[in-house]
């Protein structure tokens, strides 16, 4: 997906069609003045429009899950619950999880929501409309989408595209495509006509896919398993303090050196 | 047709004898009684709401917080403080130190209800308790989750100290043959926990390696489980001599007055191996701070509190330990001990509440509800092992 963020015009038709695709709650758009502060997704809401006052004008900014290449909420979940598909969306599956949360924990981008107010709550996020792609149809965003700041596709084409737009347009957009490396890269992809720290992006999040800060720990684990065992056997069979000083008193033995 | 007759009777024995035992003994009206028992029953009422309600009904997570004190506390630190019990029987069974005998079993009832109660407590937090299952029937192995190895780990090193413990159980039920077998098991078991507990141990720092952009820099680095696994060798040397300092004065009659010398000893060789880890772990603490360059850091709140942590509850406790074990003086040994606990719990609250999104505009602080939780869990376990240390032969064989 690419978002196109200098086309927005905050009309927030993304966030209606998603919360109608999920059976959310529906905000009311002409009367809710929601966009007067950032607001962050919800466990009801899985994408929300932001507005950003910047020097080149108010910009909007739609938020969801970025469907990161290497999720660290998938390397987080212990029963596989969090799963990235091959085609790309991550999904959530409510009968693995067993709502320990880590993968809020661990995602860089905040994104997995938590029902705190069910006694069998469902971890709530953006699926990229994972049915609706099985059924041959866009994500409801895309469709309900205007103005085409919306734009579904495969990663390599749309990094095409939005390049193509960089370059034609040097002086419209900065020339930074968020999503291509960031967090080893994700599936969503952002394009700005200001540096994206001052439209709500975090951008000391590095590049390195999350999963790899714990792979050194998890490559360590089966050398601990079977090298501490060995170790401490051998330690346990020369610290055998009765033999110790039964050998001693042999060594010791007068005459034993001659 | 005899043979069968004689294991009858002796299963009615057992079952009789069990039955017998699970009767209270001594005075009801303790101040601990007073205090414990309508904590619990307080903690029982919150809980039937949490489960029915949402944990949001009494706790104050957030999706800021998706973690607070149960884990920070119960599950986190709690795990800690039963380190004493994979480096005691290190030192017993492995190095075969024959002068910390005596305090094996205690150590090892204290180790294994930690687990039972402060992991357990986990099951509390989780938000679908019921699939908890699933990582281990293994119709969904997530291999690549650090949580999916300190589960699994968490769960056997329950088994190995059952096994640990369990010649004190067949012991006291008078089973000889069987408490022989197990006895057997031992060393098995005791290298198999230890393997395991540094596995776990570090493991509970790994978990964090992921919330990278949201821990303060201070607290933040790729070597948390290192850190987390040295600092556990300490938080258990110094719970054993609280725990000891304690059960000395409750459980005086248990205990007998003839051993205070050689207890001395032991707590002084308790203390020597906490000075030594605490000074090896704040000279880690030490190279990463320099390593990292992180002197621009401690300029503000932050850097004034990961001083006091790191200065006040590491450093000051490790040279008390060292200059209380060179002067014979147990008084300063105890005060450090708790000093380390404080420290352990401000490192791993640090970790996993407090500076994690320390940049936050509205922080987590627990509720009473999730404090009074966390009472019930500790006082629960105090009941439980009152309960085993007046009936089996915990603190001297018999």
């Amino acid at each position: 997906m690419l978002v196109d963020t200098t086309r927005c015009i905050g009309c927030r038709s993304c966030e209606v069609a998603c919360s109608v695709a999920n059976g959310n709650f529906v905000p009311d758009v002409k009367e809710d003045n929601a966009l007067e502060k950032v607001r962050d997704t919800t466990d009801k809401q899985f994408t929300v429009v932001n507005q950003f006052h910047t020097k080149k004008g108010d910009v909007f900014v739609k938020r969801q899950c970025m469907h990161c290449w290497q999720p660290a909420c998938v390397a987080a979940c212990l029963v596989n619950a969090m799963f990235k598909t091959k085609e790309g969306p991550v999904t959530w599956n409510g009968d693995k999880c067993m709502g320990c949360r880590f993968c809020m924990v661990s995602c860089p981008f905040d994104i997995p929501k938590a029902e705190y107010h069910s006694w069998n709550p469902r971890i709530m996020k953006c699926t990229m409309c994972y049915e609706r792609l099985q059924e041959g149809k866009k994500p409801a965003c895309v469709e309900a989408c205007p103005t085409d700041t919306l734009m579904f596709g495969s990663k390599r084409e749309l990094m095409e595209v939005a390049r193509h737009r960089v370059y034609s347009h040097p002086d419209k957009y900065v020339h930074q495509i968020y999503g291509e490396h960031e967090a080893g890269g994700t599936g969503w992809l952002y394009l700005s006509a200001v540096p994206f720290d001052q439209i709500g992006f975090r951008t000391d999040l590095g590049t390195t896919p999350y999963p790899e800060y714990t792979k050194q720990f998890l490559v360590s684990v089966p050398l601990v398993l079977f090298g501490v065992p060995a170790l401490l056997l051998g330690l346990s069979e020369l610290a055998d303090r009765k033999k110790e000083i039964h050998e001693y008193h042999e060594w010791t033995k007068p005459g034993a050196d001659k | 047709m005899n043979n069968t007759a004689a294991v009858t009777s002796e299963v009615n024995r057992v079952i009789r004898f069990f039955w017998e035992e699970l009767k209270p003994r001594g005075k009801w009206l303790t101040p601990f009684n007073v205090i414990s028992i309508p904590t619990i029953i307080v903690g029982l009422i919150i809980l039937y709401f949490r489960f029915v309600y949402g944990l949001g009904s009494v706790t104050n997570l957030s999706q800021d917080f998706p973690w607070g004190l149960w884990i920070g506390f119960d599950v986190v630190t709690g795990v800690a403080f039963a380190g004493g019990s994979y480096v005691i029987t290190f030192v017993v069974y492995v190095m075969r130190i024959d002068k910390y005998h005596s305090i094996v079993r205690v150590t090892v009832l204290n180790g294994l209800l930690a687990y039972i109660f402060y992991a357990g407590a986990l099951v509390l937090d989780l938000g679908r308790p019921w699939h908890i299952i699933n990582p281990i029937i293994g119709n969904s192995f997530g291999y690549n989750s650090v949580l999916f190895l300190v589960s699994w780990h968490f769960l056997l090193y329950m088994i190995a100290m059952a096994v640990e413990f369990s010649p004190v159980v067949a012991e006291w039920a008078q089973l000889e043959k069987v408490r022989k077998v197990l006895a057997a098991l031992t060393l098995g078991a005791v290298i198999f926990g230890i393997t395991l507990s540094i596995l776990h141990q570090s493991g509970l720092g790994a978990l964090f390696l992921m919330a990278k952009p949201k821990i303060h820099p201070l607290w933040y680095s790729e070597f948390i489980p290192i850190m987390f696994f040295v600092s556990s060798i300490y938080a258990g040397l110094s719970m054993i001599i609280f725990e000891g300092t304690i059960s000395h004065k409750v459980f005086k009659d248990l205990i007998g007055g003839q051993n205070h010398h050689q207890y001395e000893d032991i707590v002084l060789g308790l203390g020597k191996g906490a000075a030594i880890t605490m000074f090896v772990y704040y000279f880690f603490q030490a190279l990463i701070f320099i390593h990292e360059q992180r002197w621009q850091l401690i300029t503000d709140v932050w850097g004034y509190w990961y001083l006091v942590e790191v200065i006040g509850f590491v450093l000051v406790p490790c040279f008390m330990f060292a200059y209380a074990v060179r002067h014979r003086n147990l008084g300063i040994i105890k005060v450090a001990s708790v000093m380390a606990l404080i420290g352990i719990v401000l490192n791993r609250l640090n970790v996993s509440v407090i500076a994690f999104r320390w940049y936050a505009v509205d922080k987590y602080y627990p509720s009473w509800e999730e404090y009074v939780v966390t009472l019930m869990v500790v006082f629960t376990e105090i009941w439980v092992f009152r309960w085993i240390v007046t009936r089996m032969p915990v603190f001297r064989k018999t």
